[in-house]
């Protein structure tokens, strides 16, 4: 075996390994998702040309929903977008590790960022040792379980048990654990629950969705600001 | 629904779903951010995640209202201790569906 082929084989496990966790939480929402779209109508191919064509979970169980409501196309579209604005938090926090890397390849990874694989590429990316391939890796295999999840879920997912060996706490889990490597000093810590407290409290007094971008975007503006006053008296 | 109608549909939601996530990388990858730019959004990850995170813990999703000693904030407080001290992502969500399940068992 050549050595090329031996660094993309070892690229690919490295990709694997790191979505692994992702894999596992995105089986049994997929298959619920599946399930859903089956009651509300879907037959298996739509859902198939839904999860190829708008790779965004959250988005996905919303937009059942709303057809399941008889609501118009627009509206569904309108408010998949208002649903999915937090990823350009999470594109553009990406692209400080992006950095001149060619349009073509930033067009391909666009399509695969959801909440989970910003979460485990970036992490990897600050952690070091983590290339674009890798992280595409990530996207693309995360992307494939859910496509797949989602079928099985309209096809047979009513014949599956729910909640089997605590599956449904995997996702959970595993962005606990990556908010803890995401802690890297006392302003991450003072972010982190400052962005806890302001999401709770955002979440029980304003409907939709905006709980998530809202908190975020307040608890690092004032971590950002709280350090440079903190370095300006030091 | 007609197949041309989920072609709109879903081709619709596709470019609400790829714009938000594309433009930021495609304009801001091949620009020199500035510094406090940079800083901003180191702070991002550990805010967004925390979130996601903190009201589905802490609050009930079907009357959107505050609930303390939810099953998933019991398990999520050994599970965040074992990632402490292990840092092992595999080891951590193993640990946290292991004791979700045993703990719908009891509590179920």
């Amino acid at each position: 075996m050549n050595e090329t082929s031996l660094k993309d084989q070892q690229t690919l496990r490295q990709g694997a390994v790191a979505a692994w966790p992702i894999c596992l939480g995105y089986f049994p929402i997929g298959l619920a998702l599946g399930v859903l779209a089956q009651k509300a109508g879907l037959p298996w191919w739509a859902v198939a040309m839904m999860s190829v064509m708008v790779f965004a979970g959250s988005a996905q169980f919303i937009c059942v929903a709303m057809i399941a409501a008889g609501s118009s196309t627009a509206a569904i579209i309108l408010t998949t977008f208002v649903v999915n604005l937090r990823h350009v938090l999470m594109s553009s926090a990406l692209a400080v590790y992006l950095q001149g890397v060619n349009r073509k390849f930033l067009a391909l990874y666009s399509y695969g960022v959801t909440d989970e694989s910003f979460a485990v590429n970036l992490t990897k990316f600050r952690e070091g040792n983590w290339g674009r391939w890798q992280a595409l890796i990530v996207n693309h295999m995360a992307n494939s379980v859910w496509i797949m999840a989602t079928i099985c879920g309209a096809l047979i997912g009513q014949f599956v048990p729910q909640g089997a060996l605590g599956v449904d706490y995997a996702l959970t889990g595993m962005f606990i654990c990556l908010l803890v490597f995401q802690l890297q000093g006392r302003i991450y810590v003072i972010t982190g629950i400052l962005a806890a407290g302001l999401s709770t409290l955002w979440y029980l007094l304003i409907p939709g969705d905006s709980y998530i971008v809202g908190a975020s975007m307040s608890a690092a503006t004032i971590g950002y600001l709280l350090k440079k006053r903190y370095r300006r008296s030091q | 629904m007609t197949f041309n109608d989920y072609l709109l549909l879903f081709g619709g939601m596709g470019l609400a779903t790829y714009l938000p996530r594309a433009l930021p990388l495609l304009y801001l990858a091949h620009k020199k951010m500035p510094q406090w730019l940079i800083d901003w959004l180191s702070l991002i990850p550990v805010a967004i995640l925390s979130a996601l995170i903190a009201p589905s813990l802490l609050a009930d999703a079907a009357t959107r209202s505050f609930a303390f000693g939810k099953l998933e904030l019991l398990v999520a407080i050994p599970t965040l201790l074992f990632s402490l001290k292990t840092r092992s992502l595999g080891g951590t969500v193993l640990v946290g569906m292991l004791l979700y399940w045993l703990g719908g068992m009891v509590w179920g």
